[in-house]
């Protein structure tokens, strides 16, 4: 009732007969302004929540190969991650490369997860593909698995030299980090 | 309308208070002479059991906080610091600790209460959606409780449950770096864990103070599932029922105080005595007790983002219960066939409990796919059907005849 009077007053005072459409297109204009601001602010707030700038701006991390014996392996920190970086024997390459790609449950060629000329360094997030725990093998006293490349304590995830599946739960290889060599006894993660 | 409450309340000054803000009314229509089904048995306990609980778990919360660093590098130091050197704090802690355990205890036979008795038919569907949505609310505190100390299952508890999120395909991965606000868990997330865990409680006391109001609507359900017929049906709350409660109130803290003064790590993990370490996994990582069965609901299925879903599924097939029972009997005393496969069900759900505490190997693997089908089937296909096939005893023809064995007066 309120509102047919409060329509017939406009009308009649400002000789609009589509009134009506005119409060329809305020409370349009009015409840967009409201959605877009609620939409603004939960932009900035949700946004708020992804990775700062200083958690950004650590995201790569150089390393000096020339410490790491043939046969053993270091562990570092990338973005929160540990990252294996391991020094292979002639032997250990041998052995990832002397393999039918069909026996692999996640095929992919050794060639493929090293940078070429730098055959001896694999470098892998160190993080098992099956639920998460953090693989033995880089120390020559850890256990290594029966393909002498890593191996999952958690729930039995073997991985070869090239750190890929060979036996086990999990379903993929270990990935291999965007990195790349600035010199031959230095590289850059990330 | 508008205008002063009439409000008979005799001391002057309450009186004065009472007709501009009715409270005092209000508490006396919803808690003194409430009208409350008088045949009550021991189970109606567990609702007033969670409150009280919720009370405390905010009261030993908020002086937790004062002590607490929500910092990675202090934060497990910042809990010993309360454990050794704060007046009561190992008093306060524990209380706390245990207390998660105690509120799910409770919370589960209070859900336990209302499938049994049919407490979510209508016309208190509603009441038992909100009791799901505190449950969900409850399980996410405590999940981000249980962070806080920083200990190695605190970090690699938190590592797994967010990864869970990445199973779903495409957004998944943005979803689990949205919730961690980094590449792992870490400073970030700590600290906003610490910040929803303080919230989160105070929503859960918006939603208690709803499924309470929806309660003070539509009534409470009783053993015998029947509406009560009139007064002669009813007690006031108080103080029958006060009493009651209270009596139940008394046998849990002295459970309680059992936990918290000899045996107050018997719930917890031993790895949570280690502090976090993102480059060392602990050998075996395992919820607390109780989201075990939901662990093992996970576990039982071969692809990662159907287990997520059918432990999501698990929680929120709650939800629509009303609805999939197809009985207009609530209660399972008259339900001779029903009776024994809720009887079943709480056996499948305490099953996938242990399962869920051991290695998915062997039998375990086999025992929890077994009890996850029929826990699924019992909500999806056997409470609908049984609903239409069963034929129910004889309802008593009221409360007061049921509890006196003597037939109605006539009036």
């Amino acid at each position: 009732m309120a509102e047919s009077s409060a329509s017939t007053a406009h009308g009649g005072s400002h000789g609009h007969p589509a009134d009506g459409t005119k409060r329809d297109t305020l409370e349009l204009i009015a409840g967009a302004g409201a959605a877009m601001l609620a939409g603004g602010i939960g932009w900035a707030l949700i946004g708020s929540m992804n990775p700062s700038k200083d958690v950004l701006a650590v995201s790569s991390v150089e390393i000096d190969l020339a410490p790491i014996p043939t046969g053993q392996g270091i562990t570092v920190m990338w973005q929160g991650k540990p990252i294996f970086v391991r020094h292979r024997t002639d032997k250990e390459i041998a052995e990832a490369r002397d393999v039918k790609l069909s026996e692999l449950p996640d095929p992919q060629t050794d060639k493929s997860r090293v940078k070429a000329g730098h055959d001896q360094w694999i470098v892998l997030i160190g993080i098992c593909t099956h639920l998460g725990c953090i693989p033995l093998g880089n120390k020559p006293t850890d256990m290594r698995g029966e393909w002498g490349g890593w191996f999952c304590p958690c729930h039995g995830s073997q991985y070869d030299t090239s750190g890929r599946i060979r036996k086990g739960p999990a379903p993929l290889d270990l990935a291999v980090p965007p990195y790349a060599f600035e010199s031959d006894t230095r590289i850059k993660i990330g | 309308m508008a205008g002063l409450h009439k409000s008979d309340i005799p001391n002057p000054v309450l009186n004065w208070i009472d007709s501009r803000l009715p409270i005092i009314t209000m508490m006396q229509k919803e808690y003194g002479v409430f009208p409350t089904p008088r045949n009550f048995n021991y189970f109606w306990n567990f609702g007033a059991l969670a409150m009280v609980t919720l009370v405390v778990m905010i009261l030993t919360g908020i002086f937790l906080a004062m002590h607490y660093q929500p910092n990675t590098t202090l934060a497990f130091d910042s809990v010993q610091h309360i454990m050794r050197d704060v007046n009561y704090g190992w008093l306060i802690r524990y209380v706390h600790q245990n207390g998660a355990s105690m509120f799910f205890i409770v919370t589960y036979i209070h859900i336990f209460r209302g499938i049994y008795y049919g407490s979510y038919k209508a016309p208190r569907e509603l009441l038992w959606i909100l009791g799901v949505v505190i449950l969900l609310l409850m399980m996410a505190t405590a999940f981000m409780g249980y962070v806080l100390p920083w200990g190695q299952m605190s970090y690699w508890g938190a590592t797994v449950i967010t990864n869970l999120f990445s199973a779903f395909p495409g957004v998944g991965k943005y979803i689990v770096t949205l919730l961690w606000g980094g590449f792992s868990v870490d400073q970030p997330t700590l600290n906003r864990f610490f910040s929803l865990h303080y919230l989160l409680p105070f929503v859960l006391v918006g939603v208690v103070f709803l499924h309470v109001a929806a309660l003070h609507i539509v009534g409470s359900n009783n053993p015998l599932g029947i509406e009560p017929r009139g007064p002669q049906d009813t007690l006031p709350f108080h103080p029958y029922y006060t009493a009651k409660d209270s009596v139940g109130v008394c046998v849990f803290l002295i459970v309680w105080g059992a936990f918290v003064f000899f045996a107050p790590n018997f719930l917890g993990d031993p790895n949570n005595f280690i502090e976090a370490n993102p480059l060392q996994t602990p050998a075996d990582i395992v919820p607390e007790w109780y989201f075990l069965p939901y662990y093992a609901i996970l576990r039982s299925v071969p692809n990662k983002l159907l287990g997520v879903c059918m432990m999501f599924a698990s929680l929120l097939v709650l939800l629509i219960l009303p609805w999939l029972d197809t009985s207009r009997v609530r209660s399972a005393r008259f339900r001779p066939t029903y009776k024994w496969f809720i009887f079943l069900w709480v056996v499948s759900f305490i099953v996938l409990g242990v399962c869920g505490a051991h290695k998915p190997e062997g039998v375990w693997v086999i025992l929890s796919r077994v009890a996850t089908l029929y826990y699924f089937a019992h909500f999806l296909v056997i409470t609908p059907i049984l609903g239409k096939l069963e034929r129910p005893l004889p309802l008593p023809e009221s409360i007061t005849q049921s509890v006196t064995g003597r037939p109605l007066e006539s009036h």
